[in-house]
């Protein structure tokens, strides 16, 4: 769960993390009462969970208070990345000298928690690590001995400060270790930690994230900041992504769901996690238009998969179907088979002329091909890779068969 | 009779009226069998999500059931 500004805010500033005064407001008046309560310059922004919200407009100045209700005015009524923006956090607005970066997450490969530094912080940290690698400071943490003051030190000197100041850095960096173990966070990033021009350290933006498994036991955490359990979802399920829920969820076994509604005109069947995001990148890339993005996997029954496939073909602007899948070890691929064409038949499809592509391998894979030859379906082993598959599927959408 | 799979109950040798044998529908993975007025019948929509365990052919004590593949 992904925590709004605010809230970061108001966790880290209770870790005695230095955070400008800010208040969050709902309207234009309170904003220029709080600006008013600050007399001076402030920053508004907008609390949306989206990210390189300073690029889209998230982030306006005001100089006045009677300014400040203006572009509170605007703002709350704008949408940054389709989130409507609903609240605004007033501050002040810092001096800033320098911009760096300190966070938390875990190192994916190592499977430890990960201490990142950089003396380049800001909007655009993503482009520094490409660009100057050498900028990023990084440091593998033990889980059972946290992070040590000793290694702290050894981090903040990465971050060029002038004297003085990397004793404060580092006792920020004990502070966020000691919020993100606490927390059981997954990410607790403050991008930018500002050097202002008073020669003062503060965290002028925080993106912080929850391990969603670990929310029943940080509920009376969170709770003591007002927050509460959510989804992160930028719109309402769309009643497709519902009934898509309720037929995963009629059956324990398997799934067959997570669906997520698009545009496009090829429906998808792929499978799974890692495999299915992998193929929805692909699509993209070849200029597909994906209809939907899902996940089938856990050996789902043929009655689940059926009615899936169902859902996605009977979508209004669904022009083909491709399922694409990884090789499947949790899975048989001749119950995907069959799911795939009884869902077409029950249909009335004709099978033969209608867009499909069927790229899967792993178990059962031979009773699945034999079935997809008995209808005649065009099928890929894994000599074809997903990618390429992907290629195909795109390919055949262009072409309409 | 299913899409891709027909399981026959062979009505002749199965002795589900005399003795009550339920055997097939306890061990059916997929509950692709079921118990009408003393018969034992295939449900046609399970049918399809037979798992080839063939625990229903090596349970029967009167070799009544037949998987039969339709591909």
């Amino acid at each position: 769960m992904r925590l709004y500004e605010f809230e970061s805010k108001k966790i880290l500033s209770s870790y005695s993390i230095p955070v400008p005064k800010g208040r969050v407001v709902t309207s234009s008046q309170e904003a220029r009462i709080f600006a008013q309560e600050i007399g001076g310059p402030i920053a508004l922004k907008a609390q949306v969970l989206a990210t390189g919200r300073g690029k889209m407009g998230g982030v306006r100045f005001a100089e006045s208070p009677q300014e400040a209700e203006q572009v509170a005015q605007e703002m709350l009524k704008a949408e940054i990345q389709g989130y409507a923006v609903k609240s605004l956090l007033v501050e002040e607005r810092l001096d800033i000298e320098r911009e760096l970066y300190v966070g938390c997450t875990y190192d994916d490969v190592k499977k430890t928690p990960l201490i990142i530094c950089s003396s380049l912080g800001g909007v655009d940290i993503n482009e520094v690590s490409r660009k100057h690698p050498e900028k990023i400071h990084k440091s593998s943490i033990s889980s059972f001995m946290g992070l040590q003051p000793y290694k702290a030190w050894e981090l903040v000197q990465n971050l060029d400060l002038p004297a003085k100041l990397p004793w404060a850095a580092q006792a920020i960096l004990l502070k966020l270790w000691g919020f993100f173990s606490q927390f059981d966070a997954i990410l607790a990033e403050i991008n930018p930690l500002v050097l202002t021009s008073r020669g003062e350290l503060a965290a002028l933006d925080a993106h912080i994230e929850i391990e969603d498994d670990a929310l029943f036991r940080q509920k009376e955490r969170l709770g003591r900041f007002q927050i509460e359990e959510r989804e992160d979802k930028a719109r309402p399920p769309t009643p497709f992504e519902i009934e898509a829920a309720q037929i995963d969820k009629a059956d324990y076994r398997g799934v067959a769901g997570r669906v997520i509604q698009f545009d496009g005109n090829l429906g998808l069947l792929i499978g799974a996690g890692g495999g299915s995001l992998t193929t929805f990148d692909a699509i993209l890339r070849y200029g597909g238009k994906p209809a939907n993005y899902c996940e089938v996997g856990g050996n789902a029954p043929v009655s689940k998969i059926c009615k899936l496939a169902k859902l996605v073909l009977s979508k209004p602007g669904v022009e083909g179907i491709a399922v694409i899948t990884n090789v499947y070890s949790n899975s048989r691929v001749d119950f995907v088979a069959r799911g795939l064409i009884k869902a077409m038949v029950e249909l009335g499809m004709d099978l033969k002329s209608y867009p499909v592509l069927f790229r899967s391998a792993g178990a059962f894979e031979e009773e699945g091909y034999a079935i997809l030859r008995k209808y005649g379906i065009r099928y890929y082993d894994r000599s074809v890779s997903m990618d390429e598959a992907a290629g195909l599927a795109v390919e055949m959408i262009k072409k309409g068969s | 009779m299913g899409m891709f799979v027909n399981l026959k109950v062979n009505e002749r040798l199965c002795e589900a009226r005399e003795t009550g044998c339920q055997k097939c529908i306890d061990m059916c993975p997929v509950d692709a069998f079921r118990l009408e007025s003393g018969k034992i019948v295939t449900i046609f929509d399970n049918e399809d999500e037979c798992t080839f365990c063939n625990m229903c052919v090596q349970e029967c004590p009167k070799a009544a059931v037949k998987v039969v593949k339709l591909y």
